[in-house]
């Protein structure tokens, strides 16, 4: 399936003009533009400059706050917190990882296997979504739970044993540990990795399989020269959907982890929420962005796929 | 072995599978419960208590009410918006293009609690006081994008030419887009407004920043977390899954059927 582009109706800037178009007729796609374009504006672009504003000022919330361009609000929050915003790119990369790790098998599958059973799969697939993340990630605690079944196999197979030596788990517990938050990081955002890459995958024209058979290509080789290479656009994009929301999660963190799991999305709650240090949270949250967006350019750029919008 | 070596790629994608399904399941088994405390974590016996009784817990129907509202707006908000922004996009060439695609995508990169954050901060400054509209407000404006992506795929795919021959049978630019360019982007309008709804529906991060002490159903379940988990969750979780299945598979052979007739004519 090919998206081609459809030449716009209008004449192009450069091309010659029929005739004139009248002002009227100009003007319509700023007339459509206008109210989405002005909400994004008043609502996403106006908050960050507030935001901005915020993370400068100094001052208490009984005598309010006052801008002094006191830039040492980011070092102070960067030199406390630098522990979180570590544990955050780890957990979400580790999680990042395991999704493709897990979620490239799926999508194969639905995409070249699963024949007359593709749309179950795929109904499948999504079908999660449909009851509340935040009551599936609740049920983590119970497939988790000390002595589960669970837990109890992944002890007497030796897991537990290889993630406590990396200081993934402590013991026999797996709730309020690393493992259980980048367990539940991994389960909340596999969809968004699946669906890309089977997306991709669905696009390969099975024949491109064939011939690399005819050609004596080994299946492994086949998957290395053909299939990964243009599936590619997929992996990157289930890449940054998984990676850009679980790096600023604070659900997994507090609900499977413990206080030793905080990630910087639970400090940005708390400072803004509870403790009430806006220009602290707000500092903070300007890093967290400063680093998504960069990482994010840098992998576009890197993975030299840039139309993905 | 061997047999196990030619379907490892079906053996390790079923159990992806089976990981992502198993916390639906358990939410499910867990709605016939009987806890021992307040948290619904532990199986202790079978009942249908809370199945006869959903509603039962203080304001838990109440939330599930204003979280369907909310929703409903936010989608109807956003997708008129958002279907707006991608007409205007696919079909015109004006100045600014790629400003106004970054700021599209933009709100899509970012961490949701950064945005939530900044929102916050702006209904601070202003003294907006937080509840119902600062929450539909804020899901208009993260839902538009998701819809400008799913309109503007299906425009882009359409055919020009329809829309020229319409005009060329004298139809007016009102009824060209009336009775041709309207209902062939409608798939994409609709797959959009589904995509809000459950964006919307589903959120937390946002609305728990911009909500003061209006309680959506997310928010009343993360409460929950901390109070004690009512079986009644589980029930309304597994209540709103076998619906939308049931919508999917509904959709699924009524366009099956149509299909066939097709085929048959």
């Amino acid at each position: 399936m090919t998206v081609t582009q459809a030449p716009p109706l209008s004449p192009a800037p450069g091309g010659p003009p029929a005739h004139k178009t009248p002002v009227r007729r100009r003007l319509v796609p700023y007339w459509l533009l206008l109210p989405g374009i002005l909400w994004l504006v008043v609502f996403f672009v106006l908050p960050l400059v507030y935001q901005a504003s915020t993370s400068v000022q100094t001052g208490s919330l009984e005598e309010g706050f006052e801008v002094t361009w006191h830039f040492a609000t980011y070092w102070d929050a960067l030199s406390e917190y630098y522990p979180q915003f570590l544990r955050s790119l780890l957990y979400a990369g580790t999680a990042t990882a395991l999704c493709l790790l897990l979620g490239y098998p799926l999508a194969y599958l639905i995409a070249f296997k699963a024949g007359r059973w593709r749309n179950l799969l795929l109904v499948l697939v999504i079908a999660p979504f449909f009851t509340s993340f935040l009551i599936r990630t609740l049920a983590w605690k119970t497939i988790l739970a000390d002595g589960g079944p669970v837990v109890e196999v992944l002890g007497a197979v030796g897991f537990l044993d290889v993630t406590s030596w990396l200081g993934l788990t402590e013991g026999s517990r797996v709730l309020a540990t690393p493992l259980a938050v980048v367990t539940g990081l991994t389960y909340n955002f596999l969809p968004f990795m699946i669906l890309p890459l089977y997306t991709s995958l669905e696009r390969i024209d099975p024949r491109l399989h064939e011939a690399a058979g005819d050609l004596y290509a080994r299946p492994a080789t086949t998957f290395r020269k053909v299939t990964l290479p243009l599936s590619m656009p997929g992996v990157v994009s289930g890449t940054l959907l998984t990676f850009i929301p679980a790096s600023g999660d604070y659900v997994n963190a507090q609900l499977l982890g413990s206080t030793d799991t905080r990630m910087i999305g639970n400090v940005i709650q708390s400072q803004f929420l509870r403790v009430l240090d806006y220009p602290t949270a707000a500092a903070l949250s300007f890093i967290l962005m400063a680093i998504v967006l960069v990482t994010v350019t840098v992998y576009i750029r890197r993975a030299g796929t840039e139309d993905l919008v | 072995m061997s047999w196990a070596r030619r379907n490892i790629v079906v053996i390790a994608g079923l159990l992806t599978l089976a990981y992502l399904i198993l916390p639906n399941i358990v939410v499910m088994v867990f709605s016939f419960n009987k806890p021992a405390g307040r948290f619904n974590y532990a199986w202790r016996e079978f009942s249908t208590d809370a199945w006869r009784d959903p509603c039962g817990v203080a304001d838990l129907c109440g939330s599930l009410a204003l979280s369907l509202q909310i929703a409903l707006w936010a989608t109807v908000g956003a997708t008129v918006l958002g279907a707006m922004i991608a007409f205007a996009l696919v079909r015109y060439r004006f100045r600014a293009r790629g400003t106004i695609n970054s700021l599209i995508f933009l709100p899509m990169a970012m961490p949701e609690v950064v945005m939530a954050a900044s929102l916050l901060t702006l209904f601070l400054n202003l003294g907006a006081e937080l509840g119902f509209w600062t929450i539909l407000i804020a899901h208009t404006m993260f839902c538009l994008s998701f819809v400008v992506v799913a309109v503007k795929a299906r425009v882009m795919s359409m055919d020009p030419r329809l829309e020229e021959a319409a005009r060329d049978l004298y139809a007016g630019p009102v009824q060209t887009f009336l009775r041709v360019t309207l209902p062939i982007a409608a798939p994409g309008i609709a797959a959009g407004a589904m995509l809000a709804f459950a964006l919307s529906f589903d959120d937390f991060i946002i609305t728990n920043f911009n909500s003061g002490n209006t309680v959506t159903f997310p928010m009343f379940v993360w409460g929950s977390a901390q109070r004690g988990t009512p079986v009644q969750i589980n029930v309304i979780g597994t209540a709103m899954f076998a619906v939308a299945v049931l919508i999917v598979a509904g959709g699924q052979i009524i366009s099956g059927r149509r299909k066939k007739r097709a085929l048959t004519r």
